[in-house]
């Protein structure tokens, strides 16, 4: 065979691991009942498949030809092992009755196959950080060293955690299933969580000198869009929304050094316009479900900044609305002080100043740097600025990032 | 799949009052029953409050017994529900029906089946 034919072949079986692995592999865990099983199967059927389709020509749909590849050499495997151990025999037989069986229905089921494989991964029985990592390794394909070192985690310590992990869903029979209707609103939400939680990972990295790393936020986008083509319910369109609108302000938000640049001093011809129209899309698609919930206003928030084209052309009022409105789904202190910074947005310093100050003095957030910061902020605004000095202080003494801290002593050095 | 559901709390029956304890036990009875008929139950019991444990450690071929629970935590061993269950989420919605699970909490745990365990057990 010519060596240029095997070459392009190879090209073209990269690309399709590149684009279906992960899909293959999730049919694969259903079909063999086991994510060990399931990862050596694909790398079989891969493994034929550079051979095969040189000579043969790429079959008319290739991922149902991995998957039936990758099912019958773990069958095969299946069958050297009961050589050597007949007590397995019955099972080996039972085994391929069921993938068989199971692969009959394996066309309609390919799609759900992927779903099974995030719901699983994010299993409240699985640690909420192990949910993560397992998540990027499974159904994102990242490698272990890759998850360990966004997560500035030893990779040896990661494995570990995902191997226990894989053992606790064999051993304690975590099904591989969407949860039925009555339970999916409370399981969602804690995939909907991980998959947050891998954008803001991204988007705002919690320690270290780089403030965003765009691979995990490119994974969790994709993740977004996975769930959305899956299971379009309206929250899991709302957070699609939502990570879009954040992600397209990436290119103005940090200056060529590194340092952070305020929504209000933000360039915004640098917004990415395609990502915030289709954001917006996404969130009339979710409002008109009635039945969104807080990643959605969420979403609704950012799209009244993407609107805006000057910061001082903001619509605060509107903004201050859907903060109320998401207070009422959400009540959280954290909520609380966006919507004080843009009550003072809107009717002046003093108004957020005296939010600010009754949730310290409810002792909520006096931990947190960014409720100094915008205290800091505010009395900066209204020219008080022993005041702004004070709050700066205490906001550089609780932040831990490094461009943060950068950026309050920036603003520490201007008031003198 | 069999799991064992082991139901810890602070309080025990012995500290509930008379009426409290009362309501306690026609809730378990209810629901054991239940599993009995859906043929879930495998097997349990009550356990006597940990003031009458006894743990017992053998060091350098010598017993060891010395009095109460292995360990001294707040939430104490209750009781206990061997159950059958198809997968682990049925097992937690099982387990969320104790009225342990409202004031303690339940840890639910899978039942070895391993050849190599079944073999020493006799089985």
């Amino acid at each position: 065979m010519p060596a240029d034919a095997i070459a392009t072949t190879r090209a073209l079986v990269d690309e399709i691991y590149r684009t279906e692995s992960r899909r293959v592999y999730a049919t694969l865990v259903r079909l063999l009942n086991d994510f060990d099983r399931a990862e050596e199967a694909l790398h079989e059927a891969f493994a034929v498949a550079v051979e095969q389709w040189a000579t043969e020509g790429v079959p008319a749909n290739p991922v149902a030809w991995l998957v039936s590849t990758g099912r019958f050499k773990a069958i095969d495997a299946m069958r050297r092992r009961v050589r050597f151990d007949a007590s397995i025999t019955e099972l080996a037989a039972r085994f391929e009755d069921v993938a068989s069986t199971n692969a009959a229905k394996a066309g309609e089921e390919i799609a759900d196959d992927r779903l099974r494989l995030i719901f699983t991964c994010c299993h409240p029985a699985i640690a909420p950080s192990t949910q993560v990592s397992l998540t990027l390794r499974e159904v994102c394909g990242l490698t272990t060293e890759a998850i360990a070192s966004a997560f500035i985690t030893a990779p040896a310590t990661l494995a570990q955690r995902i191997v226990r992990a894989k053992a606790k869903i064999r051993d304690a029979k975590i099904p591989y299933q969407v949860p039925a209707r009555e339970e999916l609103p409370e399981r969602l939400e804690s995939v909907l969580q991980v998959v947050y939680l891998v954008f803001n990972e991204g988007y705002s990295a919690s320690s270290g000198s780089e403030l965003t790393r765009p691979d995990l936020s490119g994974e969790a986008i994709r993740l977004g869009r996975l769930l959305v083509e899956l299971l379009p319910e309206p929250e899991v369109i709302g957070l699609l929304a939502l990570m879009l609108l954040h992600e397209s302000r990436r290119a103005a938000r940090t200056s060529p050094k590194g340092e952070i640049v305020l929504l209000e001093e933000q360039d915004r011809t640098r917004w990415n316009r395609e990502q915030i129209a289709e954001g917006k899309t996404l969130i009339e698609r979710s409002v008109a479900s009635r039945a969104f919930g807080p990643f959605t206003i969420q979403a609704a928030i950012s799209a009244v900044h993407a609107d805006a084209p000057t910061a001082a052309e903001t619509e605060w009022n509107q903004i201050v609305s859907l903060y109320d409105v998401l207070l009422r789904m959400n009540p959280s202190p954290v909520v609380e002080l966006n919507r004080a910074v843009a009550v003072a947005m809107r009717d002046g310093p003093a108004a957020g100043i005296t939010l600010i100050d009754a949730l310290l003095a409810r002792q909520e957030l006096v931990d947190y740097h960014l409720a100094h910061a915008a205290r800091a902020d505010l009395y900066r605004r209204s020219g008080q600025l022993d005041a702004a000095r004070n709050s700066y202080r205490q906001a550089l003494a609780l932040a831990r990032q490094e461009p943060e801290r950068r950026f309050l002593e920036k603003r520490l050095m201007e008031l003198g | 799949m069999q799991y064992i559901c082991l139901i810890a709390a602070e309080n025990m029956m012995e500290h509930f009052t008379a009426e409290e304890a009362a309501r306690q036990y026609d809730e378990y009875q209810e629901i054991t029953e239940q599993l009995r008929r859906s043929a879930q139950l495998v097997s349990c019991n009550r356990l006597k409050p940990p003031e009458d444990a006894t743990t017992v450690r053998v060091r350098g071929g010598k017993a060891q017994v010395i009095d109460g629970p292995y360990a001294e935590t707040k939430e104490q061993l209750g009781g206990y529900y061997v159950i059958e269950a198809k997968d682990l989420n049925e097992a937690i919605q099982i387990a969320a029906r104790f009225p342990g699970a409202r004031y303690g909490c339940v840890e639910v745990r899978p039942i070895a089946v391993d050849d190599q365990t079944r073999t020493a057990l006799g089985f």
